[in-house]
């Protein structure tokens, strides 16, 4: 199934005179339970088109759809709502709230959504113990190793049940043990539990485990390989 | 979830958040102390002008007050103070006569009203009685005995037992006089008060200046309670609608806008303290929303609206304020209870203090309604100090704002 659509998406930065075309006529269709990297060199337009599909940013022209909601349509209001309850974020430094424990970072999304205390306790453990941080649930972030930090944010971005999960450079500031952890963590969940997964990395130990890879270049899709689509 | 978020990131940096409440907790406590303080002095103030020189109400001949003319009177006022005794909100009556008069010792002479009163009476209206430092009230001197104040005796350079001439206009326009002696010195807080009043027997003064049988100047009214004040007023006023009921707000507005005056001194002291803080707070806050860029930013993204960061902002300086704004307050009044039965010595101040009618002996009052208005001052601190802040935070854009570095 179709989660996500893009069609002729744009989006242009004005620097004094110069006009900069970051993401440049962009078409692409994501299907549910896709384990899909966005690779390119920098500047290329990886994270503008990853913030666009977060409702993060807004495209100069063209559409996303998701799950045949038009992003463009959705007051700025609708589209905080919209994200909190489809789109799940990872961010390269973890921007886990550092006051919170690592159970309370997980429940805070489903929190602002408003579920039972009782639906929030379970969910938050499971998920914990799904990224492999049962005993950990008390630690608050500083106590925990950038691999961990990064395990509780996929937990976190799980806990609302999103529709697809965001993951900006994830592994960038991850050591190789670390990184393997949680890409081996993710191919579970995103097997097991269908979690569509959208990555944009330069990190080649990514793009080995991504089972579609997109590349960009100068804001423009060069290339779109399927390797291993276990989904149809 | 937000409130413990709010809280907890208070603490992130311990030091810095130290300081500030720091300084709410000092500002804070002058402000609380120096209310209780000034509401402390103003009571005094007003209790010794009510207790002490004027009582409750006073009822005069219409045109008495315009020159106390000694001819001005209440004929029957004798009568009129008995029958007035017996209502139940009034707890004493006295009947007055009240002369502008000249009084000499041996040394030297002055102006003064002198007041012809019915020692037991007068007990039940003023309790100028008590506050008798030399001699006694009347008592110990079987003729023409007469009460002055401490700064009068200083002045005509007199002591207990001396004798002193008054002179008076009598009602029937002859200038009299009679030799008076001192049986007791009153000393109150009030210079001016001591230096032009003193007081002598109904009687005595009845027969000096001729008054007719049973006339008085002045029935001096004291209630049972502050609260019946302006419907005791009324009911005389309308009862006696020949005379002039007047009550100590009339006779003394100085003393009726005190208590005003000194809330509204305390308020805009206190204003003026947590304006100086809100400033601090505001800037606190903005080192806050500036460090915290990239978090907002991941707060904004994972789906935390405008209005719950904004109230996060609000709820973490709101409660910042009233930690500092609960110490103070709290140490404030801690000190304002302790000193409260000792009272604060200012006596290196007397002189200057009493000429003005004030006491050198502070006792702090606490009135809860103040309290209550600085505490609602402290939180109404806390929300517009965070508005700045929390309105700069919400205008980052997320995208930008989770790459800051």
């Amino acid at each position: 199934m179709t989660i996500i659509e893009i069609s002729k998406l744009v989006k242009t930065y004005k620097d004094s005179e110069i006009q900069v075309h970051a993401v440049n006529g962009v078409d692409l269709t994501i299907e549910e339970g896709e384990f899909t990297a966005i690779v390119g060199p920098s500047g290329s337009g990886k994270t503008t088109l990853l913030n666009m599909l977060g409702g993060l940013d807004q495209p100069t022209s063209g559409h996303i759809r998701i799950d045949q909601t038009d992003l463009g349509a959705l007051k700025a209001s609708q589209l905080i709502d919209f994200r909190m309850r489809n789109i799940g974020f990872v961010f390269q430094s973890y921007n886990l709230i550092p006051v919170l424990t690592a159970k309370e970072n997980v429940e805070f999304v489903m929190q602002l959504q408003g579920r039972s205390k009782k639906e929030r306790e379970e969910r938050t453990m499971q998920l914990l113990e799904a990224v492999g941080l049962k005993g950990r649930e008390d630690s608050r972030p500083a106590k925990l190793s950038g691999g961990q930090q990064q395990r509780v944010a996929v937990a976190r971005a799980l806990a609302s049940k999103p529709k697809f999960v965001l993951a900006d450079e994830p592994t960038a500031n991850l050591d190789s043990k670390s990184t393997e952890n949680l890409l081996n963590i993710m191919e579970e969940l995103n097997k097991k539990e269908k979690i569509t997964f959208i990555f944009s990395t330069h990190d080649q130990r990514v793009v080995n485990k991504a089972h579609r890879v997109i590349t960009l270049e100068d804001g423009q899709i060069i290339s779109d390989i399927q390797k291993n689509p276990h989904h149809d | 979830m937000i409130t413990s978020v709010a809280w907890r990131n208070i603490w992130r940096n311990p030091l810095r958040s130290g300081i500030i409440i720091a300084a709410i907790t000092i500002g804070m406590f002058a402000g609380v102390f120096s209310a209780t303080f000034l509401k402390g002095w103003m009571n005094q103030r007003l209790e010794v002008g009510v207790e002490t020189e004027t009582s409750h109400i006073q009822i005069h001949h219409p045109k008495y007050l315009e020159n106390f003319d000694i001819n001005q009177f209440i004929p029957n006022g004798v009568e009129l103070s008995k029958r007035i005794a017996s209502q139940h909100t009034i707890n004493g009556v006295s009947p007055r006569i009240t002369i502008q008069s000249m009084i000499a010792s041996a040394e030297t002479g002055t102006g003064v009203k002198i007041m012809g009163i019915v020692p037991e009476k007068e007990k039940s209206v003023t309790n100028l009685s008590q506050f008798i430092s030399e001699g006694d009230y009347f008592e110990g001197v079987s003729r023409n005995p007469i009460v002055i104040g401490k700064k009068l005796a200083e002045k005509l350079k007199i002591k207990l037992r001396s004798k002193v001439v008054i002179t008076l206009q009598d009602s029937q326009g002859n200038i009299t006089g009679g030799a008076f002696r001192v049986c007791g010195i009153f000393d109150t807080t009030n210079s001016m008060f001591e230096e032009t009043n003193v007081f002598v027997r109904f009687s005595d003064l009845a027969r000096l200046s001729q008054m007719p049988d049973g006339a008085v100047h002045e029935v001096i009214v004291h209630l049972n309670d502050q609260q019946f004040l302006e419907k005791t007023t009324n009911n005389l006023q309308t009862k006696y609608d020949q005379l002039e009921v007047l009550n100590w707000k009339e006779l003394t507005p100085e003393l009726g806008y005190l208590n005003e005056i000194g809330n509204l001194y305390t308020y805009i002291f206190v204003i003026i303290i947590l304006l100086a803080l809100g400033f601090g707070i505001i800037n606190t806050m903005l080192m806050v929303v500036m460090e915290r860029v990239k978090e907002i930013g991941m707060l904004m993204a994972i789906g935390m609206g405008k209005i719950r960061i904004f109230l996060m902002l609000m709820l973490e300086t709101t409660l910042l304020t009233l930690t500092g704004g609960a110490i103070g307050i709290l140490l404030g009044l801690g000190a304002s209870k302790a000193l409260e039965e000792h009272g604060i010595n200012l006596s290196n101040y007397a002189q200057g203090l009493e000429d003005f009618g004030y006491s050198s002996i502070i006792f702090p009052v606490i009135e809860p309604e103040m309290v209550i208005v600085i505490i609602i001052l402290v939180i109404l601190t806390g929300i517009i100090a965070s508005i700045y802040p929390a309105r700069k935070a919400l205008k980052y854009n997320p995208a930008e704002a989770i790459r800051t570095e």
